[in-house]
């Protein structure tokens, strides 16, 4: 199932996968949200990464830039452990990667211009009048209307700041993107706007794409590949936490069951669950 | 029928929650919490030497802490001096020592009210909305995006504000002092009568520019552990509005403790230097 191929050779690891997790468990205080996850992202691809809340999609994102480390395995990016990174060669790692959050995490003291020159300015990538350039550029490119630059986050709407966190994203020309859930919340139409950013960056920009997701339109629109996980506390002894990994077109021909009630929306078992323990309560 | 795995029992069995396990658990996380608070507080000094703040960044935080907090610390200042003034009266007034009124505020004032009521407003008004602040910027991931664009967020966040606390903590010390020591003096030589002179003079016969410097010393370690509590507060707050609000309760409350605790060592540790200093007068230790 695993369709990047577990007998890659050694050697060419390097060019193949960009980003590899490699047996990555990740435990916090009370609960492990990831297990023994293997999975390699090549160069150009873009991978979206489904699955129901609380499965560890956010914390496989932060994983990859390094927010976050593993409790065991190592993720590389670019051949090299995330984890050993620190100082200038950190930043030089970072700076290749574009993050946009799921609430867009735009600095709210600081102007739109302002939040979109920030990587510009804080590791002088350039002159104050080649970031002015490339700030509006940006805002231009994800659609914002001229006048939003001097706004202030608390002023856009949901939309506007999911695309001013794209502007941010992209003004330091990242090699790869990440994204955290970038239509939820967002109405039907300006997710249609953004799953074509999506692509539009994928396409002109040739960036390698992540983007964690429930959105089915966003699967079908932007995916090569589809990873999907599963809560672990749901699985069964034993079981790979990753259900599904293969090009979108796979996945309702999926054999297990679960990708395809994910896929269509069906709780399923979940509501047998649930007067379960209704009935068990009330007992 | 398929086995349905419920919460319980998907879940590896947990010891038991007895008092003595709670207990432990605490003890644990209390001593965890103080170590990190420990590393955070190297890593914002080395954040120092390692690169100075923008002057874009610090010069409007230097305004939030320092000049915002002026009034608050000038009003509380003045009525402490003028509270002083009016509980000490009569006790002294009875035994006709009146005029000593002087000493015992002024001395009370700059050794030791003048720099932790500073401090302490200075943990309400500012530690525990800076705390607030970068809470509300873990939760919303903004601290997750400065790293992601290759700053590191101590150096962009908690640097400005602790090097605010820490320079402009003595100043609010010293605008507390002096207004305390106006504020006893207007009432004890205006309102109580006491002679002006004889006032002012055993000022200045038991209250000297040591005395002075010993509060303002004082102060910059209040100023330190304010910044460095609240952000680290911050830095750790808890998902939600709840989880903010705590966090800038919390910054408070330990802000205030530490600053007690901090008062009451430094005035053992500088009582030891002093009497060792000069040793015909008797130190505490
Ligand atoms: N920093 C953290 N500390 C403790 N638990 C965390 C942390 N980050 C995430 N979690 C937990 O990990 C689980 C997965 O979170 P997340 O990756 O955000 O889910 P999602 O798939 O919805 O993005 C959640 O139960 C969350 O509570
Ligand atoms: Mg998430």
């Amino acid at each position: 199932m695993n369709h990047d191929g577990a007998a890659m050779v050694e050697g060419v690891r390097k060019e193949d996968g960009l980003i590899a997790l490699r047996g990555v468990t990740m435990r916090f205080r009370y609960q492990t949200v990831l297990k023994e996850i293997d999975l390699t992202i090549r160069r150009g691809q873009t991978v979206c990464i489904i699955g129901e809340s609380g499965c560890g999609k956010t914390v496989m994102l932060k994983l990859m830039i390094g927010l976050l480390h593993p409790t065991k395995g190592r993720v590389e990016f670019d051949g090299a452990d995330v984890a050993s990174l620190s100082g200038p060669d950190l930043v030089k790692m970072r700076l290749r990667f574009g993050f946009l959050f799921q609430m867009a995490a735009l600095f709210d003291s600081l102007s739109v211009f302002d939040n979109v020159a920030f990587g510009l300015r804080e590791h002088r990538v350039c002159g104050e009048q080649e970031a002015h350039r490339i700030v509006l550029d940006r805002l231009k490119e994800v659609g914002l209307p001229a006048g939003v630059e001097s706004k202030k986050p608390a002023e856009l709407s949901g939309g506007q700041r999911k695309r001013v966190g794209l502007a941010r994203a992209l003004a330091i020309n990242p090699e790869v993107m990440l994204y955290d859930e970038p239509t939820t919340g967002l109405d039907p139409i300006m997710s249609d706007v953004i799953n074509e950013l999506i692509l539009q960056t994928q396409q002109t920009k040739k960036t390698t794409g992540v983007v964690v997701t429930h959105d089915m339109k966003t699967v079908t629109k932007v995916a090569d590949r589809v990873v999907m996980l599963y809560p672990l506390s749901r699985l069964e002894p034993g079981e790979s936490q990753v259900l599904y990994d293969g090009p979108p077109e796979g996945l309702e021909d999926s054999p297990d069951p679960r990708v395809g009630q994910f896929v269509r929306g069906e709780a399923g078992e979940r509501l047998r669950e649930m007067a379960l323990q209704r009935h068990g309560s009330g007992r | 029928m398929a086995v349905v795995p419920l919460e319980a029992s998907s879940k590896p069995t947990e010891a038991p929650s007895t008092p003595v396990t709670r207990l432990g658990e605490q003890v644990f996380d209390t001593v965890a919490e103080v170590g990190d608070v420990a590393r955070f507080s190297i890593l914002t000094i080395v954040w120092i030497f390692r690169k100075r703040p923008r002057w874009s960044v610090l010069v409007p935080i230097f305004y939030a802490i320092g000049v915002k907090s002026v009034s608050v610390v000038a009003i509380t200042g003045t009525f402490i001096g003028m509270v002083l003034a009016v509980q000490a009266y009569h006790q002294f007034a009875m035994m006709g020592l009146a005029t000593r009124l002087g000493s015992v505020i002024n001395i009370s004032i700059v050794r030791e009210l003048g720099p932790v009521l500073a401090a302490t407003m200075l943990a309400g008004r500012v530690g525990s909305s800076m705390s607030a602040e970068l809470g509300t910027m873990r939760v919303t991931e903004q601290i997750d995006a400065l790293s992601a664009l290759g700053t590191n967020p101590i150096y962009y966040l908690v640097v400005p504000r602790f090097l605010a606390c820490l320079l402009l903590i003595p100043l609010l010390t010293l605008m507390g002092d002096f207004m305390g020591v106006i504020g006893g003096a207007v009432i004890s030589t205006q309102v109580l009568n006491v002679d002006s002179f004889a006032y002012w003079k055993h000022t200045r016969d038991f209250v000297d520019s040591l005395d002075i410097f010993a509060g303002v010393f004082k102060s910059y370690f209040f100023g330190a552990a304010i910044a460095l509590i609240s952000c680290h507060r911050g830095f750790n707050s808890k998902a939600g509005a709840e989880g903010v609000g705590r966090a800038a309760t919390e910054a408070f409350v330990f802000s205030f403790i530490v600053i007690l605790f901090l008062d009451f060592v430094l005035g053992l540790l500088w009582n030891s230097i002093y009497s060792a200093m000069y040793p015909q007068s008797e130190g505490l230790l």
